[in-house]
């Protein structure tokens, strides 16, 4: 069964009568780790708020697990981070890791092992009874992550989770996510502005282009597991940098210059 | 944060610098004669130390001294207007709670809640106590209806802002807890209540001394002696006679009026973990 299956896909934003996504067809399957990436307008953000069933499809289908997007949502099979950690300001970091399993009903004991363990895997074991706000902004995203992933979701939404965090923070976010979706063996989707954390990341990237949003092309990153710091280095990695780079220059990117292409090196 | 010490001191010496400014004042208007805008006499502006002095004197020959009178009075109307609060505070948020749910509901009740607000209130307190003095259970018989007043000023501040804490969360946090699929009442009870607490404690502390307010002004109506609004009344009839006891009646009132905004204020950092950046 396909993790994700969307076909015919378009969205019209009736404001405006703006065409964000036209013509989408698109196949993951379980356990894969798909990044879309595209300019600015290409509805990248669109499209996996649209698999997220946050916004619903003007034509054509979404099936999640081989539901329909809103079942599968009702279901609990979505896990979402934003750009913004969104955590909630009056919840300790325990508490906000264990928001989704509160809404899900869990008892306190088996509440508090999973927080335990969430905490464990992002490395803020200690950060527990912090607040929010005392935190750095690269352990406020790794308490998002930790939320995002306690209740144990089929499938992981990321809008550009690291967009907001500087480069080294990210870099190292970037490895333990890696490390984190080993582990948990979740299929990630992932919109990102940067081909090189896009090649890093994936086992695909999806190449989109704008106005309206179509898939412009699909690359298969073919970089071995597990990847470490050295990945980064190996010419394999720069040929299929250079791979995506070509499709975005083909659908306008560089013009407008919204894709962090220098990023990559 | 500065301490505890240091704050108290800030107190005291504003304190002082205010009781300074009050005499000076006097002394100029006194010495210089000046009649605008009022002549300062001892009947218009008492001296602070003789309404100190009035505090510790019996206010009636023979009786008990005024400031046990006075306290007594202001437990009284303290009462009152704990009650007044409460109900005001619970039936304001109950009220936020149920507009917040639609927004039809908004559009159709917001006007008549605002306008509610433009009766002055010593237009409805007659009839407040007409209707509600005969139904009141035994332990809040006599005064009931005092509480009902002072709750009708504490409830609109309290509805209006809920509603706009109620809708201040994040519009991410909503999707969030639309992406876990929470339930309508997960929302309210995880998301929306929690975010307007800020803007509920600010209501709260303007309706707190409102409350206060209310109480005062109720009891004119209602013929209620025990209370500061009665005390006032009867001082004010001897105003030219012994200015000093109704000084001292309104030194008294602002004092209960701040105890219960003091009492809001600490409420609220009992209850309301934030930010320090994010405070309301």
């Amino acid at each position: 069964m396909t993790a994700v299956s969307i076909s015919g896909l378009t969205k019209t934003f009736t404001k405006g009568n703006v065409t964000a996504l036209q013509g989408i067809d698109l196949e993951i399957q379980p356990g894969e780790f798909v990044s879309l990436i595209g300019p600015s307008g290409c509805g990248k953000s669109t499209l996996l708020r649209v698999i997220g069933d946050l916004t619903p499809p003007t034509e054509g289908t979404v099936e999640v697990n081989g539901k329909p997007a809103p079942r599968a949502r009702r279901d609990h099979d979505y896990g979402m981070v934003f750009q913004d950690s969104v955590l909630f300001d009056w919840r300790t970091v325990a508490r906000n890791v264990g928001l989704p399993l509160e809404l899900l009903g869990w008892d306190r004991a088996k509440r508090k092992e999973r927080v335990d363990e969430m905490l464990r895997l992002v490395e803020l074991e200690s950060f527990g009874d912090h607040n929010p706000w005392q935190l750095s902004g690269g352990m406020q995203m790794r308490v998002a992550i930790a939320r995002a992933l306690s209740f144990e979701p089929a499938i992981l939404l990321m809008d550009e989770p690291f967009g907001a965090l500087d480069e080294m923070t990210r870099e190292r976010l970037n490895i333990e996510l890696l490390e984190i979706w080993r582990r948990m063996q979740s299929t990630v989707v992932f919109v990102t502005h940067s081909i090189s954390e896009a090649v890093f990341l994936s086992t695909r990237v999806v190449v989109m282009s704008p106005r309206p949003g179509r898939v412009a092309g699909v690359v298969d990153v073919d970089l071995p597991q597990p990847r470490t710091t050295d990945t980064r280095e190996e010419p394999r990695f720069f040929e299929l940098v250079t791979a995506v780079r070509e499709l975005l220059r083909g659908v306008g990117a560089e013009e407008h210059g919204s894709v962090t292409a220098e990023t990559a090196l | 944060m500065r301490s505890t010490a240091a704050k108290s001191l800030t107190l005291l010496v504003t304190l002082l610098a205010l009781a300074c400014l009050y005499e000076l004042y006097r002394w100029i208007w006194v010495t210089t004669g000046w009649t605008w805008p009022f002549a300062v006499n001892d009947i218009t502006l008492p001296h602070l130390w003789t309404i100190f002095k009035a505090l510790g004197e019996p206010s009636r020959y023979g009786g008990p001294l005024l400031i046990s009178v006075l306290l007594k009075s202001a437990l009284f109307t303290g009462k009152e207007a704990l009650l007044g609060f409460t109900m005001g505070a619970l039936f304001g948020f109950a009220l936020a709670i149920l507009l917040v749910q639609s927004g039809l509901a908004q559009r159709a009740f917001l006007p008549y809640i605002v306008a509610s607000q433009t009766i002055p209130i010593l237009a409805i307190a007659p009839m407040v106590v007409v209707w509600v003095t005969p139904h009141l259970p035994g332990f809040i018989a006599g005064w009931g209806a005092v509480a009902v007043i002072a709750a009708y000023l504490t409830f609109f501040p309290v509805a209006i802002n809920t509603l706009r804490g109620l809708q201040s969360a994040d519009p991410r946090a909503h999707e969030l807890m639309r992406a876990y699929a929470a339930s309508r009442s997960q929302e309210l009870w995880r998301l929306r209540v929690p975010a307007s607490m800020p803007y509920l404690f600010s209501a709260l502390k303007v309706s707190a001394t409102a409350s206060v307010v209310g109480a005062i002004i109720g009891e004119l109506p209602s013929s209620i002696q025990d209370g500061l609004g009665g005390a006032i009344l009867n001082f004010n009839q001897y105003y030219s006679i012994n200015p000093a006891n109704l000084w001292a009646t309104n030194l008294i009132a602002a004092a209960l009026g701040i105890a219960f905004f003091l009492a809001v204020v600490l409420a609220e950092r009992i209850v309301v973990h934030r930010a320090p950046e994010n405070f309301a």
